[in-house]
């Protein structure tokens, strides 16, 4: 309980500290000494305090989807980007720019959500006819899904001529956020709270079929529902930052091994962790080559990918 | 009372249970023994509603298994299948606790937290109570495993072959604890064994499976018999009676 208190002291100081980071000069100093309409101000009100609130929002959402997904799935290696969910949004969000470009970005959205919803139920069904004994088979079955259907997308793109658009939504980035281009992100927050409500039928349904019918659970339709989550959130994430590879699925593996997988335990600790890790990713993404910025896919995935290589290594050793 | 009429499941062409009808009875202790593929495991599975049936009706306590509310049902009777494996890496207590879940929906009362400690001291596994069940050696985490069904309190405890992964000691605990839990607690315990010997000394009845069929049934008594042993199995099986007790020897 302390050392949660103590992650979200850190998180905070984080998301201060993400306040004052940038190009455009914005000290305490600075905003005490000025009135609403000085350029310290505006830019603290327009753009640092959306991209702070973004990145919390998405870093906690994204890592406590993986989290579920890692629950119904019952595979420590699966996240939205080893699924198929994240290219499948894609390919929604594609088809939604293509054939309803008016619609506002919540219905677009909700298309990107439709397509990763099915994408991840065509995931698991490819899963049931090929029963694989290795766990880390999984997740390649995912990658590969994820390459067909992000081969598809690109084509369409390319088609259509949308080939920039769809780089600028695979790449996760924050520095495109601007006051009224993050607020889906609270539904990403509504996701979190939903799946700390339903935490217990997630533990439940992770101990497997079997166990869920015992305890008088219905195990299809806690699938569903974390499903439905993942896909929600997923898209959303997708249509607001872009991509954000590994962090659902490093941040709940290292929560894992720290306190366990009692969802009621371990869904705060997730959420905040995934936060404070995008927070401090995005941070650097800002610092290191100022006045340029390195998109935050690219730090969370240089960074990701060796704590990634690291839980598999030990999972071997473990297995052996 | 647990009650199957016409039990009935095909995979493919083979039919592995073939409409088994079948008069459990409430109290004690019963073992469902027989040769490999018999059915046993399949039989079990449909009783407690994890597997479909193709057709046939399974009444326990006169509440229909594929009609009655999974949740209802979680509260009268509690399964455990053979080989659970767990990739949720949950504390012996969280395991146990989980099995509260039926009544308390997440939320632990004062007295589920009471059948917690209960089945944790019961299955001595206190002292393991905070590690994790990948920590444990596989006949501790069986224990766990019975822990949580018992900690379900449910009239009806079904359990497929609980003496996987145990030595012989633990076996013997296992057993002894069951009876207790019959004897004591006034449950109904079915279980699928392949040990005729515990079988015989621990039962109170005996159901026979062979082919998808009731072979034969009866009290423990008159089953471990050496003519209706030897039909089951397909083997000459000697009866000795020692202490009181009889005892099967088939080694040669």
């Amino acid at each position: 309980m302390r050392l949660l208190a103590g992650a979200i002291i850190v998180t905070i100081l984080l998301a201060i500290a993400s306040l004052f980071v940038g190009v455009s000069d914005v000290s305490l100093g600075a905003l005490l000494s000025s009135s609403a309409e000085d350029r310290a101000m505006q830019v603290l009100l327009i753009s640092r305090i959306p991209r702070t609130l973004a990145i919390v929002l998405s870093g906690a959402a994204m890592a406590v989807a993986g989290l579920v997904m890692q629950m119904v799935v019952r595979n420590r290696f699966v996240e939205p980007s080893t699924a198929g969910t994240t290219e499948s949004a894609s390919l929604g969000f594609l088809v939604a720019t293509i054939f309803f470009p008016a619609w506002p970005l919540m219905g677009k959205m909700l298309i990107a959500a439709a397509f990763a919803l099915a994408g991840t139920a065509l995931f698991l069904r490819i899963l049931r006819a090929v029963p694989l004994r290795d766990t880390l088979l999984v997740p390649l079955v995912g990658i590969m899904l994820g390459g067909i259907i992000g081969a598809v997308t690109t084509f369409f793109a390319y088609r259509f001529e949308l080939l920039a658009s769809l780089l600028a939504w695979n790449m996760g980035d924050f520095s495109g956020i601007l006051r009224g281009r993050y607020e889906l992100l609270w539904i990403g927050l509504g996701c979190t709270i939903l799946a700390y409500v339903a935490a217990d039928r997630f533990t439940v349904a992770g101990m497997g079929k079997d166990f869920t019918t015992n305890l008088g659970l219905n195990y299809q339709r806690v699938m569903v529902l974390g499903l439905v989550i993942v896909s929600l959130v997923s898209a959303v994430v997708l249509v607001s930052v872009g991509s954000i590879p590994f962090l659902g699925l490093i941040i709940p593996n290292l929560v894992s091994l720290m306190v366990g997988d009692n969802m009621r335990r371990t869904v705060p600790w997730v959420a905040v962790m995934g936060a404070g890790f995008v927070l401090a990713c995005d941070i650097l993404g800002r610092i290191l080559r100022a006045p340029y910025e390195i998109p935050i896919s690219v730090v969370v995935g240089v960074i990701g990918s060796a704590i990634f290589l690291y839980l598999l290594l030990r999972t071997r050793r473990n297995a052996a | 009372m647990i009650v199957a009429q016409g039990v009935t499941k095909n995979y493919g062409s083979a039919c592995v249970v073939d409409g088994v009808s079948l008069t459990l009875p409430a109290g004690g202790i019963t073992s469902i023994i027989g040769p490999n593929g018999a059915g046993k495991s399949t039989f079990l599975s449909m009783v407690s509603r994890l597997m479909s049936m193709d057709m046939g009706t399974v009444k326990v306590d006169g509440l229909d298994v594929t009609k009655t509310p999974s949740d209802v049902l979680a509260r009268r009777l509690s399964i455990l299948r053979q080989d659970n494996h767990m990739t949720a890496r949950l504390t012996v207590r969280d395991l146990v606790s989980f099995g509260r879940y039926p009544y308390s929906k997440g939320r632990l009362t004062i007295e589920d937290k009471q059948h917690i400690d209960d089945a944790i001291g019961y299955l001595n596994l206190v002292e393991l109570a905070d590690r994790f069940l990948d920590e444990l050696s596989g006949g501790q985490r069986q224990r766990a495993f019975v822990a949580m069904v018992l900690c379900q309190d449910t009239d009806y405890v079904l359990l497929d072959e609980p003496l996987n992964n145990l030595d012989m000691k633990h076996a013997m605990g296992m057993m002894k604890l069951l009876r207790r839990a019959a004897n004591e607690l006034g449950k109904t315990v079915v279980l699928v064994l392949h040990d005729i010997n515990f079988a015989s000394w621990y039962s109170d009845y005996i159901v026979a499976m062979k082919n998808g069929k009731v072979a034969n049934q009866g009290p423990a008594a008159e089953m471990i018999q050496p003519k209706v042993l030897s039909e089951i199995y397909d083997m000459e099986i000697k009866v000795h009676e020692i202490g009181g007790q009889r005892i099967s020897l088939y080694y040669e």
